[in-house]
């Protein structure tokens, strides 16, 4: 029994040193994985993450996979900051992108400054729908949000998988694949030749309008009173319920944008792989971002330069591709652990007598 | 008696005892001696440090300094597996009972051998300890099916089938009805004649006066004296509880208004375990008047207080302020009506995360708002301006976790008063904080009553009480047994009525004042 | 359809229920110890898909140095993998007390990632599947008539039903480890006033359940299936943290939920292979929607373990 866990708050200005601390130290942990392929870690990690910003069409794809990252994190983000753990991010993103391709389907003809909106609106509010059960159960019956939203995410993974293998399979392939939508419903590129959309800029703006939320309105302090101290919230006479609530159903909407902004940007048709676990990853960015919004979209863009150093490196020296999840998912591990230096100071050693 | 008791090894000493917790010394140097086969009372008001002193026996804390004998042995108590094996057992207020499992489970937790558990035979060794010992229970049982006064049973069980000889009682006849009560003493009793010694933590002067042999009295973490209950008297007790006579506070004459500020009428109110914790509760507070609420800790004042700051809805009765009726359970219509609010516990009424402005105004947000904005620059200087008028020592941008007891009291003393309620409802409002915070606040609250402002003050602090009130009503099991004007009241007194000893004598029928 | 054809069809269908219901019923039991002991472990899925991977690569490694016994070095090096991340989580949610549900879902994260990556790192990136030769079945009644195919069963099978549920219910209610774990998932203050290290308790109950889901894993890849891919474990995890709570944290009843659960996949299974066109998603999504009905009927009378997701600390 080594180790104890003592309550010591630390000065404020360790707090955003953390997060790199934690990336160092993943870093190092991760460094046997690399050498078991007989890879120097440091060659690896230089391909990881200087590689990809050297070149301008890599650089670009950062941003792209970095897109759905910032609207998972945020969304992930939004819910924890009210005190409601939504771990349902990825069922919202597929409710969203199934919602996008059906509206999208009927857009043809469409203007695109309709038909675009329309599109994001349909991921935004199916987002909504997915997330509204498990969030009433919470609020009028005290049910743990965390088993319900996560059961969703298989859910709406089935209701894709029968969609796609029922009325939208592809009548001539036979794949499990949807019509494409409409091309006026389409996000236009941001830069020509790049795989870089709309979206991105939609993720950086609903960004922005959170960390206004959250940080400049009333019933942001109220959210965050909430999540920090319900019963101090309910004290000074804040409506917990409601405010948790809003936060659920807002972030499940942001997720359904997620799902929306993918299938709009990248894919243009519904399949099944939309999400490689976009919602899930969203929780390490939050983690990694310390719940802040503008963590969240450093942490996105960290989180994006992660996956194509992933494949900078496989390409470049053989490394498995899995690299980049593995250490994605240690930071999460590490992060989380030394987030506990902001309150608690851990000490070796057994406890005096 | 004495005499022979004395010439056999105690069965507990404590030495020098010294616990801190933070900046509060609960233990101060305290000793403390055992002898087999008596019970033995510590007395004293809540926070004396009587529980502390027993749970630092029971190895659940660790003393600071001081050493422990038992049984004439020097002993390191780490935690209670040690103590258990030294023959020591303690029945905690909060019972350490897992209600799933039935009786014989939570008897032989902790106290197995081997992988495997006899439930048959556990059940058999269960009953015939209950029927040795003479407590009836029925070890089939499930914990959460039995009432409170058979859980406490199969505690004194669970202790002495772990082979006991010393029993540590904290405050257990708080939680039973009178019968029980008896009940419980016949067993003691009982278990005394056979050998063993019982420590009985309480604050109730009749029940050491029945049940025990001797009498340790704590005041402020030391301790005052030890004598035998033979030799002593109810109010030489009160006395060494409470302390000596405080010096008669010069009150300027002060004239309370007429007018009815905060009327309760018939207010009743459950606790957290759903019990009666308040009962018909009738309290009037004039204009200009500080009303104190005395009583020992557990007998209702949390929960009053909370009908009041709206974060416990009332069981019955009502509350008027002004004479308008308000609707309980809703802090923001209590707010609106006119009701300032200090809280008991100050941490449960500001978010320790947020900051100290963002505290201030987290009541009142909407007043805060300018295009839809949350107006930060009114909120600095709001808080800017209250830091200066409170003479806080904290900015504005700080986390207010980071801030002293004291200091976060004034934040939460400025934000009420700067409202300029008409009515103050104000708990434990000193409660952990320095002589210099202490006054302060004290002197923040006449200040409030000379404006205009009725104050009802909740306070387990007796000197608090008396120094600050103008009438003072005794809260003794949820009633309220007397009604006092502040110069008929004096300690012993007020000490007696507190401990429901002089309940007989004096009280008065609920709502009859 | 005929009398005997149905017959038939309900033999088959019973029989490939009880191999469905294997790998569910192993994991299940494992979660259901550690939460009877406080801890929700979030990361069964991704210690069902390490178990399942770990298993498969020793085994074929067993097979490639020509050891004897290849599948039970494979069974040996996944029940190893599932202590390992058991202790980890035990890690971060005991001594740490780290949120449990992001614990939880890292460990889920981290086992996938590094089974897949030590995928590629074993077997490289060839397009064709490697597999071993898997757990063989067998009856241990012999030949019996019609019925027989009910009884011809993996090993593991059988160690399922007829050993690891009565073991898990006695162990849960009549042994000493399991009366610890009940109290420290309820009480821990009062288990460690009682002389119960909720420490080690919780630690054993988290490691030992993270065995039992690597074990429910490595039977798909060593038994059933005899390859290892990545959609091997499917989302099976998070049917079990379904049926965790549907079978009221029971290891009797867990096993009549994955049963039920196991006879669902299976019949749709069988439908699917007689060519009818069904919403076969509607059935696998079932376990899922069922348990949540079964939260939201019950609301607030679910009777969580009482320290169900509180880390302990003293004072």
């Amino acid at each position: 029994m080594g180790i104890r866990v003592e309550r010591a708050p630390a000065p404020l200005w360790i707090r955003p040193l953390l997060p790199l601390l934690a990336v160092l130290l993943t870093f190092v942990i991760t460094a046997g994985l690399v050498m078991a392929v007989g890879v120097n870690p440091f060659t690896a990690y230089y391909y990881f993450i200087v590689e990809p910003l050297a070149g301008r069409v890599s650089a670009i794809e950062v941003l792209v996979k970095a897109t759905p990252l910032l609207l998972t994190g945020a969304a992930v983000t939004f819910a924890f900051v009210g005190g409601y753990w939504n771990i349902g991010a990825e069922g919202q993103l597929y409710a969203g992108a199934t919602a996008a391709t059906a509206v999208g389907l009927l857009m043809e003809g469409v203007p695109s400054w309709l038909a675009i909106p329309a599109v994001v609106l349909a991921g935004f509010v199916a987002g909504v729908l997915w997330a509204l059960p498990p969030a009433l159960m919470k609020v009028k019956l005290a049910i743990d949000e965390v088993v319900t939203t996560l059961l969703l995410n298989s859910v709406a993974l089935f209701g894709v998988s029968a969609l796609l293998n029922g009325p939208w399979r592809n009548p001539i392939s036979q794949w499990p694949q949807s019509p494409e939508i409409a091309a006026s419903a389409i996000f236009p590129r941001l830069i020509p030749r790049t795989r870089l959309h709309l979206g991105f800029l939609l993720a950086i703006a609903i960004i922005l309008v959170l960390w206004f939320v959250i940080n400049r309105t009333a019933f942001g302090l109220r959210m965050r009173a909430v999540g920090l101290g319900p019963r101090a919230a309910r004290f000074a006479g804040i409506r917990v319920e409601r405010t948790v609530l809003t936060a659920a159903l807002v972030s499940g909407g942001i997720a359904g944008v997620a799902g929306a902004s993918q299938l709009a940007g990248i894919h243009y048709s519904l399949i099944e792989a939309i999400s490689p676990g976009y919602g899930y990853t969203g929780i390490i960015v939050a983690t990694l971002g310390t719940l802040n919004m503008v963590g969240v979209a450093l942490a996105a863009l960290f989180i994006g330069l992660i996956d194509t150093g992933a494949q900078t490196v496989s390409r470049a020296l053989g490394v498995p591709v899995y690299l980049g999840d593995v250490i994605q998912a240690t930071l999460l591990l590490v992060t989380l652990s030394v987030l506990l230096f902001q309150f608690y100071r851990i000490r070796w050693g057994r406890r005096a007598g | 008696m004495d005499t022979s008791r004395s010439a056999s090894v105690p069965a507990v000493e404590m030495r020098g005892i010294v616990k801190r917790f933070q900046d509060v010394v609960a233990n101060d140097r305290v000793d403390f001696t055992l002898l087999p086969g008596e019970i033995h009372a510590l007395l004293g008001e809540n926070g004396a440090g009587k529980t502390t002193l027993m749970r630092i026996l029971y190895g659940l804390y660790h003393a600071d300094q001081g050493e422990i004998w038992v049984r004439g042995q020097p002993a390191t108590i780490r935690s209670p597996k040690d103590a258990i094996a030294r023959g020591i057992g303690m029945v905690t207020q909060h019972f350490a009972l897992v209600p799933p499992l039935t009786v014989a489970e939570n008897v032989i937790l902790g106290h197995t051998s081997g992988i495997r558990v006899d439930l048959a035979e556990a059940r058999r060794r269960v009953a015939a300890a209950a029927q040795r010992l003479r407590i009836p229970v029925d070890p089939g049982a499930r914990v959460r099916d039995l009432s409170v006064g058979e859980r406490q049973r199969v505690e004194i069980l669970k202790a002495l089938y772990r082979g006991a000889q010393v029993l540590i009682l904290d405050e257990p006849t708080a939680v039973l009805v009178p019968q029980e009560v008896e009940a419980l003493f016949a067993s003691l009793r009982r278990l005394r004649d056979s050998g063993l010694s019982v420590v009985f933590i309480s604050h109730k002067l009749h029940e050491v006066m029945a049940l025990c042999d001797r009498v340790t009295v704590l005041r402020q973490g030391r301790v005052v004296g030890t004598v035998s209950v033979a030799e002593t008297d109810r109010n030489t007790l009160a006395r060494m509880m409470v302390g000596r006579l405080i010096q008669p506070v010069s009150r300027p004459a002060h004239p309370a208004g007429h007018r009815v500020l905060l009327r309760l009428d018939r207010l009743s109110a459950r606790d957290d375990r759903g019990l009666l914790a308040v009962k018909e509760v009738s309290l009037a507070v004039r204009a200009g008047e500080i009303l104190g609420l005395a009583g020992v800790s557990g007998n209702g004042q949390t929960e009053l207080a909370q009908v009041l700051d709206g974060t416990r809805p009332a069981e019955s009765g009502r509350v008027l302020v002004d004479g308008q009726e308000v609707p309980t359970g809703d802090p923001v219509a209590l707010m609106a009506a006119g009701i300032g609010r200090i809280p008991e516990d100050r941490h449960e009424s500001v978010v320790a995360e947020l900051t100290v402005a963002e505290n201030m105004v987290l009541e009142h947000l909407d007043e805060f708002v300018r295009n839809g904005t949350l107006d930060r620059e009114a909120i600095h200087r709001h808080a800017a301006r209250l830091i200066q008028q409170y003479q806080i020592r904290a900015r504005p941008e700080d986390p207010i976790r980071t801030l002293s007891g004291g200091n976060m009291q004034k934040v939460i003393l400025a934000r009420v008063l700067e409202r300029a309620p008409k009515v103050l409802v104000v708990a434990q409002p000193t409660r952990g904080l320095d002589v210099g915070a202490t006054e302060y606040v004290r002197g923040k609250l006449v200040e409030q009553r000379e404006r205009g402002a009725a104050i009802l003050l909740i306070s387990e602090d007796l000197d608090e009480i008396l120094e600050l009130s103008d009438r003072i009503a005794v809260i003794y099991e949820g009633h309220i047994v007397a009604i006092l004007s502040g110069e008929e009241a004096d300690p012993e007194r007020l000490g007696l009525l507190m401990s429901g000893a002089a309940l007989r004598a004096e009280a008065r029928p609920p709502g009859g004042m | 359809m005929s009398g005997e054809l149905l017959l038939t069809f309900a033999v088959g269908l019973l029989a490939a229920t009880l191999r469905v219901a294997t790998p569910l019923l192993y994991a299940t039991i494992g979660e259901v110890l550690t939460e009877r002991a406080g801890i929700l472990n979030l990361g069964i899925e991704g210690i069902m898909f390490l178990g399942a991977f770990v298993g498969f690569a020793a085994a074929a490694q067993a097979v490639e140095a020509g050891l004897a016994g290849h599948l039970w070095v494979g069974l040996a090096a996944a029940v190893l993998a599932g202590v390992l991340m058991g202790l980890l989580m035990a890690f971060l949610t005991v001594t740490l007390g780290l949120n449990q549900h992001v614990s939880g879902l890292g460990i889920t994260l981290l086992a996938t990632a590094l089974s897949l990556y030590g995928f590629r790192l074993v077997f490289g990136e060839s397009s064709v599947l490697p597999s071993i030769e898997p757990f063989g079945q067998f009856s241990v009644f012999g030949d019996l008539p019609v019925l027989g195919p009910i009884f011809r069963q993996y090993g593991l099978t059988y160690l399922a039903f007829l050993v690891l549920v009565p073991l898990s219910w006695w162990v849960l209610y009549r042994s000493t480890f399991g009366l610890n774990i009940r109290a420290v998932g309820e009480n821990p203050e009062a288990a460690d006033a009682a002389g119960v290290s909720v420490f080690r308790v919780r630690y054993a109950a988290v490691i030992l359940g993270a065995a039992l889901m690597a074990v429910g894993g490595a039977f798909l890849s060593l038994a059933q299936l005899g390859a290892f891919s990545p959609g091997l474990i499917a989302g099976r995890g998070w049917v079990c943290i379904a049926l965790v709570i549907f079978a009221r944290w029971d290891p009797v009843r867990a096993m009549w939920g994955a049963l039920l659960f196991g006879g669902v996949f299976a019949l749709q299974l069988r439908l699917q292979t007689l060519g009818l066109e069904l919403p076969f998603e509607a059935f696998l999504a079932l376990p899922y929607l069922v348990t949540i009905g079964v939260l939201a009927l019950a609301g607030r009378q679910v009777e969580y373990p009482g320290a169900y997701l509180k880390p302990y600390r003293r004072e």
